[in-house]
């Protein structure tokens, strides 16, 4: 019930456009840093869009907060903290990097270092025999081809050539 | 009268299911064949019964009868017939029916195409597809009952969601619930593998085609989820990265990699265990996804009206779900033996490293959605995790998968030469680096980053190419040989190689995203803005009915060198019954770029927003996709899948069939 | 040692569920959001009231804990929540202030007159930049400020019964005591 209620508030609130052309920054540097900004503030209202994005009516006060930050001399960092400072930390989509989020921003690099070395281990572990069959050197070359001369009613098969190769795959048929 | 038939229907369909799960499993286990039959009988009957009471859900849609709630509650005399129909799943409650159908119709397909099983797998696997009947049945029953009854019937109902009311409700959400819901075959063959405790290359090659067929189905499900936020959001955004959007894309990422180890386990009996775990993984992320859209515990645009009780009964059935099979994969896995070796470097390498890199990428996906969750429970801050971290993850965790799609299939079976193929490449290295020249040229001062993106595209795409051409031996045979050997390649060949080019399509798509234009201004009648080389003119706006809604309609002349080329009507719809305003947006495509128009908020005084983005490739992010899907189609048609083939390739020697490979 | 390792996927999702169930333990909605405000003094402010020359601000509340509500006329939950702001008030007797946001004088006096004025004072917040400045972000929210000005908690949404009782009036003569 509460949050459907919510929801009935959310619904109510006047409803715009996203970004709209009143609001924007004489300045095109200027601008163009509002909206790399906003670009990356949650809407709280709407939940998963951008306040850049955004038609809601919040969205709409938070980026004339963000621009008359700018206009008044913030730097980028100054001007996303006066939002933060109102709403908390979840106003931002891109979490900071920071104790409570290691885990969050480095899992996929470690996640993928542990898959990759599990691989490695896993793949060594098992019997070499095919993992390694190293190419003939000269003498077994020499012997090879007398071996092969000796029996001429066999056809003159080369050593496998990469050419050859796709014949291999069918070994792994059925 | 109806509304009661299609709820006996629902629950005489529970106690059907309740047999399917239960009977067959112990006649595998004793070797009773007529019990095993059994479950064969219960998925035709329970389909039947579940599609009765989804017609009887539509027949009080379609008839408007607000005495059932589900009805008053999302339905409304002046909503168009389609959107009745459509409206039935527009909802929690009929949504899970819509689900539980899927379910049904799935396991009343192996029923069907299952000739060629043993008795006792396919038993074991409708047992388990009637176990999660089951589940899902009492959760309907029990807390999400679609024929409840309202006395005295409100006059009318309050109507649909104005967002929803879009032909993408008509094919969205069936599309994507008959992916999610397809992995559960795969998912019920993994568990009655482990049951059995065997998993050779029969095995795959019977999962394989129902996963490919899943995969599809997700596929085009989630492209036109996409397409749908696209063209209705007003500013042409395709993809956020939202928790319900994370949901659907999880389980494809992990069926994807799916689709190519079981490759693996069928061609060269090995990487069964991970198979089977991947198999389970896939359904049990859609599992996940359904408990994350319905509990309300993530927040999200997409998520339906939520009630704790619901919550925890889908937690109970993620419990039994998920954490019964992954028990039994603990205590059975072990046992499954590996055969067939493979050097590091061989196209099993490849498909390892594809399941690698899918699955981190999976789990960076499904890392970025729950950490909110997880941080708010042990009492950390509240936190949001958006787009910029997904691009800054996992973005770079495909571009080495891209560039191996393109590498892999050109390598061999055990060991590969992979310099050697990355020899036989050149002519891709040609067509990267000129497409990355001739895209930095033209872009000169935009996106890096894109340019670089453009130039993978072109890498997989020609790669694509250059193997295919290979396949067949173009320009090494004479022509007629080369022609001869293409249509003798098997379905399965083309169905990847059309696959992999799909996501070189999609690639372009993403990567030039960010070359769009944007302009946004406030215009009167006769005034124009210019975006790209296009002049675009707001000629007028009429106010016009709609069935049931108002609309201020424009129109927007779009002219390029002073030459008319279209006139463009987007539209803000107003719905009295909500109070609600939604945006019609209007779309003109050449397929290499979009032109799309939005009209904003007017005033008193006759001054209209009007929103134009210019949009370079970004109709090629779905047609890549339909590719992808279409894809996969081809290589479902392969003849090794048709019924009866996979128990004679058992029997047949090896090499039977000259195939390459995928 | 091997077989540990098919453990992993079954431990990996005991921890998962483990949260899940922390997700829907009861009293815990997901969906409010903390304050970013609390124990952060009140932002400064200084409105002209709804009624007469009378200015609402900051400065002026300070030196007893005050509840103050953020209400529009246009906001449907408002009225849900009226009744109980009304109990505050008259029985209560509750230091109550209220904050109109984004909204018409016109407007707002018709729905006071309507349900009765529950308020000591009532700020006329037309722009919404003092709701801004709070870190409103849907209206109805209700603020209690001890007697330094602090913010000490936040109530998203109408007001309910069991939050007046059980948290609301508790914590307001918990900060009347000290």
């Amino acid at each position: 019930m509460r949050a459907l209620l919510l929801v009935l508030l959310l619904l109510l609130a006047p409803r715009a456009f996203a970004v709209e052309p009143s609001e924007r920054l004489a300045d095109p540097a200027l601008e163009a840093r509002a909206r790399s900004i906003t670009a990356e503030l949650r809407c709280l209202v709407c939940q998963n869009e951008s306040v850049d994005e955004s038609g809601a009516d919040l969205a709409h006060d938070i980026r004339v907060l963000v621009r008359d930050r700018l206009k008044a001399g913030d730097t980028n960092a100054q001007a996303r903290q006066a939002v933060v400072d109102r709403y908390g930390q979840f106003v931002l989509l891109r979490p900071r990097v920071e104790p409570a989020t290691y885990v969050l921003w480095f899992a996929p690099v470690a996640l993928l270092v542990v898959g990759f070395g599990a691989t490695v281990v896993w793949l060594r572990g098992r019997p070499a025999s095919i993992a390694a069959p190293s190419p003939l050197d000269d003498a077994e070359r020499t012997r090879l081809d007398a071996m092969l001369r000796e029996d001429a009613s066999l056809p003159a098969v080369p050593v496998p050539t990469r050419d050859s190769q796709p014949a291999l795959a069918q070994d792994g048929e059925a | 009268m109806i509304a009661e038939l299609g709820h006996f229907a629902l629950i005489l369909a529970l106690f059907v299911a309740i047999v399917q799960a239960s009977v067959p499993l112990i006649g595998a286990a004793r070797r009773h064949a007529g019990w095993m039959a059994v479950g064969r009988t219960c998925a035709l009957v329970e389909f039947g019964l579940i599609a009765l009471a989804m017609a009887a859900l539509m027949h009080a849609y379609v008839t408007s009868d607000f005495s059932v709630a589900n009805v008053y509650e999302n339905s409304h005399t002046d909503k168009p017939l389609l959107y009745k129909l459509t409206g039935v799943w527009g909802n929690h409650e009929g949504s899970m029916l819509l689900w539980v159908f899927m379910l049904s119709l799935c396991a009343a397909a192996v029923a069907v195409f299952s000739d060629n099983l043993p008795p006792a797998l396919r038993a074991r696997v409708l047992a388990v597809q009637g176990m999660i009947g089951v589940g899902f049945l009492l959760f309907i029953l029990f807390t999400s009952n679609p024929f409840l009854r309202l006395w005295p019937a409100p006059p009318n109902g309050r109507g649909l969601n104005p967002v929803l009311q879009d032909p993408g409700l008509a094919f969205h959400p069936p599309f994507l619930y008959l992916g999610y819901v397809g992995f559960s075959v795969a998912f019920a063959f993994a568990v009655a593998a482990l049951i059995e405790g065997r998993v050779d290359a029969a095995w795959a090659r019977w999962v394989r085609p129902w996963t490919l067929a899943s995969w599809c189905a997700l596929t085009i499900g989630i492209a036109m989820g996409s397409w749908w936020a696209y063209y209705t959001l007003g500013w042409g955004g395709w993809w956020f990265w939202d928790p319900v959007e994370n949901a659907s894309f999880m389980p494809w990422l992990v069926g994807t990699a799916l689709i190519h180890s079981s490759i693996v386990v069928e061609k060269r009996d090995t990487l069964k265990s991970w198979t089977i775990l991947l198999a389970i993984i896939t359904f049990s992320l859609s599992l996940v996804g359904t408990f994350l859209v319905r509990s309300g515990v993530l927040t999200s645009v997409h998520a339906f009206a939520t009630d704790p009780t619901r919550g925890t009964f889908i937690l109970l059935l993620l419990l039994v779900a998920i954490g019964g099979s992954l028990t039994l994969y603990a205590v059975r896995a072990p046992a499954l033996k590996g055969g067939g070796l493979f050097a590091p470097i061989s196209r099993e390498g490849a498909l390892v490293l594809n399941n690698l890199l899918l699955s981190c990428g999976c789990a960076t996906v499904f890392l970025g959605t729950l950490y909110p969750l997880f941080l708010d429970a042990v009492g950390g801050p509240k936190l949001s995790v958006g787009f910029p971290f997904f691009n800054r993850t996992f973005a770079p965790l495909m571009v080495p998968m891209v560039i191996a799609v393109g590498v892999g299939p050109m390598l061999a079976w055990k060991r590969g030469d992979l310099l050697g193929a990355l020899q036989r490449l050149w002519v891709a290295y040609i067509a990267t680096a000129v497409t990355l020249l001739v895209a930095f040229y033209v872009t000169y001062g935009g996106p890096v980053l894109a340019v670089l993106g453009l130039g993978l595209a072109a890498w997989l795409g020609s790669a694509v190419l250059v193997e295919f051409a290979e396949r067949i031996r173009l320009f090494r045979l004479p022509l007629a040989d080369s022609f001869h050997r293409a249509i003798h390649l098997p379905r399965s060949a083309y169905g990847m190689t059309i696959a992999h080019f799909g996501l070189a399509v999609s690639v372009a798509g993403f990567a030039a995203s960010a070359f769009a234009q944007e302009a946004i201004e406030v215009l009167r009648p006769g005034e124009s803005l210019h975006i790209a080389a296009y002049t675009l003119t707001l000629q007028k706006v009429e106010r016009m009915p709609g069935p049931n809604y108002t609309a201020d309609d424009a129109s927007v002349q779009i002219t390029r060198d002073g030459t008319q080329i279209a006139v463009v009507h987007p539209q803000r719809r107003f719905f009295p019954l909500q109070q609600q305003t939604t945006g019609e947006t209007a779309i003109r495509t050449n397929l290499l770029a979009d032109l799309y128009v939005a009209l904003g908020d007017g005033d008193a005084e006759g001054n209209w927003t009007v929103r134009a983005y210019w949009k370079p490739l970004v109709p090629w992010i779905w047609i890549g996709a339909v590719i992808m899907a279409f894809g996969g189609l081809v290589s479902l048609s392969d003849r090794r899948w048709r019924v009866g083939v996979a128990a004679r390739a058992r029997r047949a020697p090896a090499g039977a069939m000259p195939a390459p490979g995928e | 040692m091997r077989r540990l390792i098919y453990l992993l996927p079954v431990l990996l999702f005991g921890v998962l569920a483990g949260y899940f169930a922390l997700a829907l333990r009861p009293g815990y909605d997901p969906q409010t959001l903390p304050s970013a405000m609390i124990d952060k003094p009140a932002p400064d402010f200084d409105l002209a009231a709804l009624q007469g020359d009378a200015k609402l601000s900051r400065d002026g509340l300070i030196g007893k804990p005050i509840v103050v509500n953020f209400f529009a006329s246009w906001c449907v939950p408002c009225r849900i929540e009226h009744p109980l702001l009304m109990r505050l008030s008259q029985q209560e007797h509750i230091p109550l202030y209220g904050i109109d946001y984004k909204d018409k004088p016109e407007d707002a006096q018709r729905l006071l007159t309507q349900l009765g004025d529950p308020y000591r004072l009532i700020g006329m917040d037309r722009e919404g930049h003092v709701g801004l400045d709070f870190g409103v972000y849907g209206v109805p929210e209700t603020y209690v400020i001890d007697k330094t000005g602090r913010i000490r908690k936040r109530f998203v949404g109408p007001l309910s019964a069991e939050q007046v009782d059980q948290e609301l009036l508790p914590l307001l003569r918990q900060l009347s005591a000290s």
